[in-house]
């Protein structure tokens, strides 16, 4: 573990942080936002949700965005799934422009968005076949049956996924989007609809099968814990209309982490008090 | 054991029976007996009210046909067409039999006779209507399934199309089957002419006027429900970058098929609607030609008669209603 901080020690951190990102080496980066901007049209005019964002995110790294709801997060989300059109800027996966969506980029959706007709494994099973489609049939099951028994849900395979309560569902979910080998993993709120207690166990998960494979990771939450815990970084947007990446923290914890190690560390609520009095301002 | 029993029950739309089920594995009697007064008491004395109505109002309307039938004398004709349909039966395997008995002896003369075989000739019964009734919706149903669906997906997954269809769909859509009968009357008396003897000219009549009064809520609720689909689910088939077919065959159907089954079950029901009144007006052997030869025919039986039709066609609505309901329920993923 490192050393204790001072509140002013993150806080003279902000620039540095800013700028060691722009100084960033391309071959390290993985995924590259460059003056992103998104524009709604409405009735009363133009909205512009972002303005000039630039991200840029390391090969194999963890981050985290928080802001406040409504500041754009799962719009910047939405646009890297290539699942919302961009309208100004670029964004590059492995310094190829993302024009659209694709197995390449794994989603983890809020709501598990399973199919509630198939059965764990065949839900899957289905993104495998698009993504190794010159597999045999028992390879891809296999990876199927890895990856639902690296969340834990080796005995239930065949359980419908309307019969899995919303916890299991989102282990489900977990296991499809790793199981595509994506080269990053995009996590929109993914526990925000379970119960304090699931959501503890499911971070837990995620983080033993992240560890495994260290696929870079793009989170959104709101939970400053969660965060905390999870990134090596955590990204604080400014409220919107046009958006922006207002300051960066560094988690320094080590990695693998242990939760109770964490709450018990001092400068976790160094850093825990610096997000909710960035979030508050 | 119970437990499945039960689960089929509900499944089959024969819940009433549930209680039965429950009481027979000795739950609180009290209880039970109390559900089952609901669930089939209370019908079974509105029935008894609605017969005792019935047979009193009956007997103060006069016609020409005489008193207007009350329940007995409808359960006395019921009996008797049961009785001239098994009578008929009698007849055609008996013929079939001295046929049968006659060919064998021409054949044992002389083995090189040429024999012919003739079918009964004896008249439709009343089961033989509805069995023709059935078959005949049945096609109706499925050639209409067969236009409704495709159209159906394809309004659901393009605006412009829907946009583009919409007024055809809803002017169409309130046509009687009275109006539609001439029209297909004609054009299948015009195009219909090879004779191959698959099916008769009145048989095609009646199932493609079926067909187009029971497509709509078909067609309209397929469109409806592609429309419609969890747009999570279609961001999953987006970053799968599925092929559009296996879209729509893994993701848009399946996501769409309770509301699907919800526009068949609808569509069937209005198809036997409409049948009888197809099959009164083509002459196809059915239901709707028994009471339009009944209305002809005029005797002191025929209205009862006719009653017994009315509600055979209730009945088999019903049953075809709960068919679906239970097809419904299986297909259904909530």
């Amino acid at each position: 573990m490192i050393a204790t901080k001072s509140r002013s020690d993150l806080k003279q951190n902000r620039e540095k942080n800013l700028r060691e990102m722009e100084e960033m080496s391309l071959r390290e980066v993985s995924l590259d936002i460059k003056n992103l901007t998104k524009i709604y049209p409405t009735p009363k005019g133009e909205y512009v949700v972002l303005e000039d964002l630039n991200l840029r995110v390391r090969e194999g790294e963890f981050i985290s965005i928080i802001g406040h709801s409504g500041c754009g997060k799962t719009t910047l989300l939405t646009m890297i799934a290539g699942l919302n059109e961009i309208t100004g800027g670029q964004i590059l996966l492995n310094e190829f422009p993302i024009t659209g969506p694709g197995p390449d980029r794994g989603v983890i959706f809020q709501s598990p968005s399973l199919f509630p007709w198939m059965t764990a494994l065949e839900n899957v099973l289905l993104g495998v076949r698009q993504v190794f489609p010159g597999g045999s049939k028992k390879e891809q099951q296999d990876i199927c049956k890895y990856y639902l028994s690296k969340v834990g849900l080796e005995d239930s395979f065949f359980k419908k996924a309307s019969d899995l309560s919303q916890g299991m569902q989102q282990r489900v979910g977990i296991a499809r989007a790793f199981a595509l080998k994506p080269k990053i993993l995009l996590l929109d709120e993914p526990f925000g609809m379970l119960d304090s207690l699931t959501r503890g166990e499911l971070q837990d998960v995620l983080l033993d099968v992240w560890n495994r494979e260290k696929i870079t990771a793009v989170q959104i939450t709101h939970d400053v814990d969660e965060a905390i815990f999870l990134a090596d970084r955590v990204i604080m947007m400014t409220s919107g209309p046009k958006a922006q990446v207002g300051d960066i923290l560094k988690i320094e914890f080590d990695r693998p982490r242990d939760r109770k190690q964490i709450l018990e560390h001092v400068d976790y609520y160094k850093y825990r008090e610096y997000l909710i009095d960035f979030l508050e301002h | 054991m119970k437990a499945k029993a039960i689960q089929l029950l509900n499944y089959s739309g024969f819940s009433w029976a549930v209680p039965i089920v429950k009481l027979a594995s000795g739950e609180d009697i009290k209880q039970q007996f109390t559900i089952l007064w609901k669930r089939i008491g209370m019908p079974f004395c509105a029935i008894v009210l609605f017969l005792f109505l019935w047979s009193v109002a009956a007997k103060n309307v006069q016609t020409s046909l005489g008193v207007l039938p009350g329940p007995v004398m409808v359960y006395h004709q019921a009996n008797v067409l049961w009785q001239e349909h098994m009578g008929e039966r009698t007849k055609a395997r008996e013929f079939y039999a001295r046929q049968d008995a006659r060919n064998t002896a021409i054949l044992q003369q002389n083995p090189d006779a040429t024999i012919k075989t003739v079918s009964y000739p004896g008249k439709a019964t009343y089961i033989d209507q509805i069995i023709t009734s059935l078959k005949t919706v049945f096609m109706g149903f499925v050639i209409a399934s067969l236009i409704a669906l495709p159209i159906g997906i394809l309004c659901g997954s393009s605006k412009n199309v829907m946009t583009a269809l919409n007024p055809i769909i809803q002017v169409l859509k309130p046509v009687s089957p009275l109006a539609w009968l001439p029209i297909v009357t004609m054009v299948i008396s015009a195009v219909y002419t090879t004779n191959n003897g698959w099916f008769e000219k009145s048989f095609i009549i009646s199932a493609l006027t079926v067909s187009l009064c029971s497509l709509w809520p078909t067609l309209l609720n397929t469109a409806m429900g592609v429309a419609s689909v969890n747009t999570d689910y279609i961001n999953v088939a987006r970053v799968l970058q599925l092929s559009p077919f296996k879209k729509t065959t893994k993701v848009v159907l399946p996501a769409t098929l309770p509301l699907i089954f919800t526009g068949l079950r609808i569509s069937l029901g209005v198809g036997w609607m409409v049948l009888i009144a197809a099959e009164m007006l083509a002459q196809n052997p059915g239901l709707g030609k028994f009471v339009w030869d009944e209305f002809q025919n005029g005797s002191s039986d025929s209205l009862a008669r006719i009653m017994v039709a009315v509600i055979t066609i209730g009945l088999i609505g019903f049953m075809l209603d709960q068919l679906m309901v239970a097809l419904q329920r299986l297909v259904s993923f909530e």
